[in-house]
């Protein structure tokens, strides 16, 4: 008997730490002889905590929601009796989130205990690095990563192997080889997954990446805020060294690479492949003009090349199966998968991973079970601030980079956030742009202001006090900061604007003319009322109101006193009848 | 980056001057030493040592890194990781981003501001609380999500913040009297 439990960041939040310690008191008291392994994630953050019993026949039953409480049942049944406790595992429905996924970047996430290499050489780790050390020439890993299509992963969509070639070709020694774990985009988590729960895959992509330039010296830049992520990549490090795939004279094939960590301090700009280089160098992360290219001069000068993590985790997979194998998944100009992270107002939400060229609505409907509450799907966000939402009547479009481009959007790390009805357009293009304004290194003009103009115009919409020209000073102040920026954060800032723009004009214009949000969402356009027919005069809202804004008494419907209402919204979240809404 | 605020007297008047135990700083100062580019890694250490980035502390490593303290200065504000204020007992974070906004965090931020009377950013009198939004907790599934000392409470409503936060306070209390 095995008990694996899921201990990604998302896990641990839903409570996995107390399921674990509840296994292991249980194994205790019940004196079983039971292996118990830590997993990262496998993707299924909505049913989160996972705990996943494989008998010693090899059959696996996945318990979902799991609860210490739970467990005790769990232990009784299934491994005292083997038995297993059918209302507490995966349905079958919720099967078909795993099912409808084709997993090449998250192949081992959930699977393995990351924090166990031997897991990983079991699940066929470093064959590829050996493949290639003792099989292939660096021209030939080159051309194979080529022959895969494998395009940049961090959102540009960059050939990887163009990248490798011309750091190979370039003059200057030595090289060095990064990745980009400044997973920046707020909603995007799956480099985070990655490295939570197969660290080594990345270790591995890296090395193969190192042999292919002739580099003999790496760096992962990772964000601070993934404490986990660092602490998993520290360990695996440190057992990739004494096993010797890290470090000198790897595999006895005379070729050196080791690999260093370096936390980011904060700083979305730091995604930027000159801003990271500068952070890397201990200075401020702002951009500088390209060319050269961080090929040509990168990291303290020297040639240099970056790719994201989901990129270094496909190379072993293309590696050991072949570039064509992995070409043979996707679209004409975009191969393989893509990894989402799947979120916002949908009813499965997590990671998927899915072959390039599905289109959109199969992700949300298929794999993510469609939108909570039933209500009616209005836009899903691709590419966080620098992607666009794309609208119900463009669901068909493909996931692949040209096709989700031509929406206006980006493709991006693989933000997926899906919105309803009740999400005002308007002021998510205020909540994007509002962040890249925050973000904004300052060193180009028109991203440091223009963006900060735009923000001001978009506040005083959602505050009902736009005026008839902003949405022409909208689009101006956009094409002039995209033209005006140097990096790729404010080439693609305006971009939440110039689409919802674009799709959702009338609901900006309903701001604007009528002082109205059709979402009922933003505070300055609406109220809170009690509907007379069904209040039971319970005195519950005006009980919880922290500012005493609601007035009754017994028998007598209750009333909001609209001076005095902050729109905090707890009356609506209280009340037991109803009777709360909004206008 | 927000408007420069340089007609607010010097950037050195900002923030407070306490006195700290410098010494506590040698042994991260000796092994990154002479090691160019590491000011990022030396500040992320004296964070965690001091819990904020003391004035003194700034100076002290630039001294010793030989970095002009204009540059210590630069790096310490430009990231957001970076405090150049202490922080109250607990660190409330309220996650804002996407899939917690268009579920309703600015709801649970101005619930918290409401229950502790302080601002976001700040830190209430007692010196329990500091409220900080931050941009991505990466646990989009359970939002709206906040961290408190490293423990995620997901699913939030304004209501089940405020319970926690009373929670905790509840604990405080307790604690004193003991």
């Amino acid at each position: 008997m095995k008990v694996i439990v899921g201990l990604g960041s998302c896990g641990i939040a839903a409570g996995g730490n107390r399921v674990l310690q509840a296994v292991e008191e249980e194994i205790k008291k019940r004196n079983l002889d039971v292996e118990v392994k830590k997993a990262g994630c496998i993707g299924m953050c909505y049913l989160e905590p996972l705990m996943e019993v494989v008998d010693d026949e090899g059959r696996s039953t996945m318990y979902v929601k799991v609860t210490p409480e739970m467990v005790g049942d769990i232990f009784e049944s299934h491994i005292e009796k083997g038995t297993a406790v059918e209302k507490y595992a995966l349905s079958d429905e919720d099967r078909g989130y795993l099912e409808g996924q084709h997993r090449i970047a998250l192949r081992n996430c959930g699977k393995i205990d990351p924090e166990c290499i031997d897991e990983y050489i079991g699940a066929g780790g470093y064959r590829a690095l050996e493949k290639a050390l003792k099989e292939m020439t660096p021209e030939g890993v080159i051309e194979e990563i080529k022959i895969s299509g494998l395009r940049g992963r961090g959102g540009a969509g960059f050939p990887t192997w163009f990248k490798w070639n011309a750091t190979r070709m370039a003059s200057g020694s030595p090289k060095y080889i990064v990745c980009n774990a400044d997973e920046g985009d707020p909603g995007a988590f799956m480099d985070r997954s990655v490295l939570e729960g197969d660290p080594h895959s990345v270790l591995e992509g890296m090395a193969i990446a190192a042999y292919a330039i002739g580099a003999e010296a790496g760096y992962i830049y990772v964000r601070a805020e993934y404490p986990l992520a660092i602490k998993r990549l520290e360990m695996a490090i440190a057992q990739a060294r004494e096993r010797g795939f890290l470090g000198k004279n790897i595999l006895g094939t005379g070729f050196c690479f080791d690999i260093n960590i370096k936390a980011g301090a904060g700083a979305f700009v730091c995604g930027e492949e000159t801003a990271l280089i500068a952070s890397l160098e201990g200075e401020r992360g702002m951009p500088r003009l390209k060319p050269p290219f961080p090929a040509q001069r990168g990291y303290m000068g020297k040639p240099t090349n970056i790719n994201n993590v989901e990129t270094f985790a496909n190379v072993p997979w293309i590696i050991k199966n072949g570039g064509k194998a992995f070409a043979s998944v996707g679209t004409e100009k975009s191969k393989g998968t893509k990894v989402f992270a799947l979120a916002g107002k949908v009813k499965r939400g997590g990671l998927v991973e899915v072959p390039m060229g599905i289109p959109l609505r199969d992700v949300i409907f298929k794999i993510g079970g469609g939108i909570k509450g039933d209500r009616k799907i209005k836009a899903v966000q691709l590419g966080g601030p620098s992607g666009g939402c794309v609208p119900e009547s463009l669901l068909d479009t493909p996931v692949d980079y040209e096709s989700i481009v031509k929406t206006g959007a980006i493709m991006g790390s693989g933000g997926m956030i899906v919105m309803d009805e009740t999400t005002c357009m308007v002021d998510m293009a205020r909540f994007f742009l509002d962040f890249t304004q925050k973000e904004s290194c300052g060193k180009c003009t028109h991203c440091r202001i223009g963006t900060k103009r735009m923000l001001e115009i978009l506040e005083r919409i959602c505050n009902g006090e736009g005026k008839d020209e902003d949405l022409e000073t909208l689009e101006e102040l956009a094409l002039n900061v995209k033209e005006g920026s140097l990096c790729g954060l404010g080439q693609t800032a305006p971009n939440p604007v110039l689409t919802t723009l674009k799709y959702f004009r009338h609901e900006y214009e309903a701001h604007i003319k009528d002082k109205k949000c059709p979402a009922r969402q933003c505070k300055a356009l609406i109220a809170y009322r009690i509907d007379p027919e069904k209040c039971r005069s319970c005195s519950l809202c005006a009980r919880k109101c922290p500012v005493n804004a609601i007035k009754g008494s017994k028998g007598q419907p209750y009333e909001i006193i609209q001076e005095n209402c902050t729109k905090c919204g707890t009356c609506k979240e209280v009340c037991r009848f109803g009777a709360v809404y909004v206008e | 980056m927000d408007c420069c605020q340089c007609k607010k007297s010097g950037l050195d008047d900002r923030f407070p001057d306490e006195e700290v135990d410098l010494s506590l700083l040698d042994g991260v100062l000796e092994k990154y030493r002479g090691n160019p580019g590491s000011l990022i890694t030396v500040l992320q250490k004296a964070q965690d040592i001091y819990g904020y980035l003391p004035k003194k502390v700034l100076y002290h490593i630039g001294r010793e890194l030989r970095v002009k303290p204009a540059k210590v200065f630069g790096v310490a504000t430009f990231y957001a990781q970076f405090r150049l204020n202490p922080i109250g007992k607990h660190l409330i974070m309220v996650c804002h981003g996407t899939a917690c906004h268009v579920n309703g965090a600015e709801l649970i931020t101005s619930a918290l501001c409401d229950e502790l009377k302080i601002k976001e950013g700040e830190t209430t009198k007692d010196g329990l609380f500091t409220l900080q939004n931050v941009a991505c907790l990466g646990c989009c599934s359970l939002a709206p999500v906040m961290m408190i000392d490293g423990e995620a409470y997901g699913k939030l409503t304004p209501d089940k913040a405020r319970s926690v936060i009373r929670e905790i306070l509840k604990k405080e209390a307790e604690k004193g009297e003991v």
